[in-house]
């Protein structure tokens, strides 16, 4: 396969991530979070920091600290998820939403202004570590983790918070700990996805992690069904590489009617679904 | 000792008066039924004994412990769970999950047994199996006794109304408290339903050893079924004592009927 086909794999891969690991927040948990790309890029920032440190340090070991460096992303994006977690998941529906919002925008210009980092610059020379077989390996492994704690008392508790949180509270569930433990583990995978990207796309810059990329996180996630684990997958899948497969109609048109059928693509979609009845089989 | 003692609360919402200075005393093991009409602060009472208001006033006891100011959160642990007016089930989960997840909360688990249970859930499908199996003959028990064995895999939502109380009652029973409030455990079912409603609770007293305060407008399964019975009106006590008492009562009768103008009599 070409190079070019590999790395559009890639992507689509690190979408899956991202949209699972949302789908944990926002589609099991019943919460409302926009802020998703903000916890992508301090993974993403992490983990390119480190193989950066690593490449002049270390360059023979790099098989071993592309790995470590991931999961430091993800262990550095979990922890600012529980910072931040704590105290905003306090909210409920819309205000969580505009709090979330806020938090990825607040990330985004804290690296924006951050200079160690690249500041508004970015940050380039990224080795090309990421390929198809590493998002392979952490995807089967994130979508493996997310099934199973989906189908434990984790998840159940999970569930019920999203059907009811008083009801749930009343049989002993603590929402705020539950929330909270959800949070962490959806932006710890987000953080993960995060690395993958930086070292997929060799450079970083604080305007890729923009409220839009958290929005077509969001949006990939509704259109497969908030709680449905496969249709979240096949979604992510689907449009990543439907918006790659219209690349070629603005370069021939130049306009930009790849945006347009991407949205038409959405409504279409969103129209049948509710016609089909598929909600029912959602969220169980 | 008293399951619950309530001294002397108030509550009152911006003004308005919800509950004044009720004091209560419900008994361990029996079924303790709290009438009233509509607006007298029953379900207050309850949203202040399972810690979703905290009242302007006064103190609860539970079993000898102060429970106020706990979270909702922590009281079915410490021994008392509800169930709600208008049914609350977890819609789109099944009836055993439903009744999983009250289990689930039951042990208390600290830092280290936590770990070990993420250890297990991530990587030890064997142990993680064994534990769940465990849960889900709990859960199985639970449904049989409430006999709701052959819906265990319907959605809560699915079920007909009278099997959703039913559910819930066996949610509450799930969490292991030895106090169940129950609003309004009989509302919308038929004479039928009522009658095993009746033989259940009184189960659920004998043989499991529960208190059960409950809420409810239907006066014959009310004075069938309780030991003892509160009035409230506009959130005072007017009256207390067992059914016949309670009966018998020219207050409580006041209450419900109005006042007999002198004429009329």
């Amino acid at each position: 396969m070409s190079s070019y086909l590999l790395s559009l794999l890639s992507y689509a891969g690190i979408n899956i991530i991202l949209v699972a690991s949302l789908n944990l927040i926002n589609g099991y948990t019943g919460m409302f979070s926009l802020g998703h790309a903000g916890f992508m890029a301090v993974g993403a920032y992490t983990s390119a920091w480190i193989t950066n440190w690593a490449m002049f340090n270390h360059p023979t070991w790099m098989l071993f600290w592309f790995p470590v460096s991931l999961l430091s992303g993800a262990i550095t994006a979990g922890g600012v998820g529980f910072l931040v977690g704590l105290p905003s998941l306090r909210l409920k529906g819309d205000y969580l939403a505009v709090v979330t919002l806020g938090i990825g925008e607040i990330i985004r210009v804290c690296i924006l202004n951050f200079e160690p980092l690249g500041g508004a610059r970015g940050m380039s020379d990224i080795p090309h570590l990421s390929s198809i077989i590493w998002v392979v390996i952490f995807g089967a492994t994130i979508l493996y983790l997310l099934w199973r704690l989906i189908h434990s008392p984790y998840g159940r508790s999970w569930m019920s918070l999203r059907e009811d949180e008083i009801a749930s509270q009343a049989m002993g569930v603590s929402s705020l700990r539950y929330k909270t433990t959800a949070f962490v583990w959806g932006a710890a995978f987000a953080g993960i996805a995060g690395g993958l990207f930086a070292h997929e796309l060799r450079y970083l810059n604080p305007g890729i992690f923009d409220f839009n990329r958290s929005f077509e996180i969001t949006l990939m996630l509704v259109l497969g069904g908030l709680g449905n684990f496969w249709g979240a997958v096949i979604s992510a899948s689907a449009l990543t590489l439907l918006k790659e497969a219209l690349k070629p109609l603005q370069e021939i048109t130049r306009i930009d009617f790849r945006m347009i059928i991407y949205a038409l693509v959405l409504i279409s979609v969103m129209i049948i679904k509710a016609k089909w009845k598929w909600k029912r089989h959602e969220r169980t | 000792m008293n399951a619950l003692d309530i001294k002397n609360i108030s509550l009152s919402f911006s003004g308005l008066k919800a509950i004044t200075n009720l004091t209560l005393s419900i008994p361990q093991e029996k079924i303790y039924g709290l009438i009233g009409p509509n607006g007298a602060g029953k379900t207050s009472l309850f949203n202040i004994l399972s810690g979703l208001y905290s009242p302007t006033q006064g103190d609860v006891m539970m079993l000898g412990k102060s429970i106020l100011n706990k979270h909702p959160h922590e009281l079915p642990r410490l021994g008392l769970a509800r169930t709600f007016q208008n049914v609350r089930l977890f819609k789109k989960l099944t009836v055993e999950q439903n009744i999983l997840v009250a289990l689930d909360q039951k042990k208390e688990v600290d830092l280290k047994q936590k770990l070990k249970n993420y250890f297990y859930l991530l990587f030890s499908t064997r142990h993680f199996l064994s534990d769940e199996e465990e849960l889900l003959g709990q859960a199985n028990l639970i449904l049989k006794e409430f006999d709701l064995q052959e819906h265990a895999q319907t959605l809560a939502q699915d079920l007909p109304y009278g099997l959703q109380k039913k559910c819930e009652l066996a949610r509450a029973y799930a969490t292991g408290a030895q106090i169940l409030l129950l609003d309004e455990p009989a509302a919308g079912l038929n004479p039928q339903e009522t009658a095993v409603l009746s033989v259940l609770l009184r189960k659920l007293r004998d043989h499991s050893k529960l208190t059960l305060v409950l809420i409810e407008h239907d006066m014959k399964f009310v004075m069938g079924l309780c030991d003892q019975i509160s009035v409230l009106d506009y959130g005072v006590k007017i009256a207390e004592g067992t059914p016949s008492q309670i009966q018998k009562n020219p207050i409580v009768q006041e209450a419900y009927l109005g006042k007999a103008r002198s004429k009329d009599v």
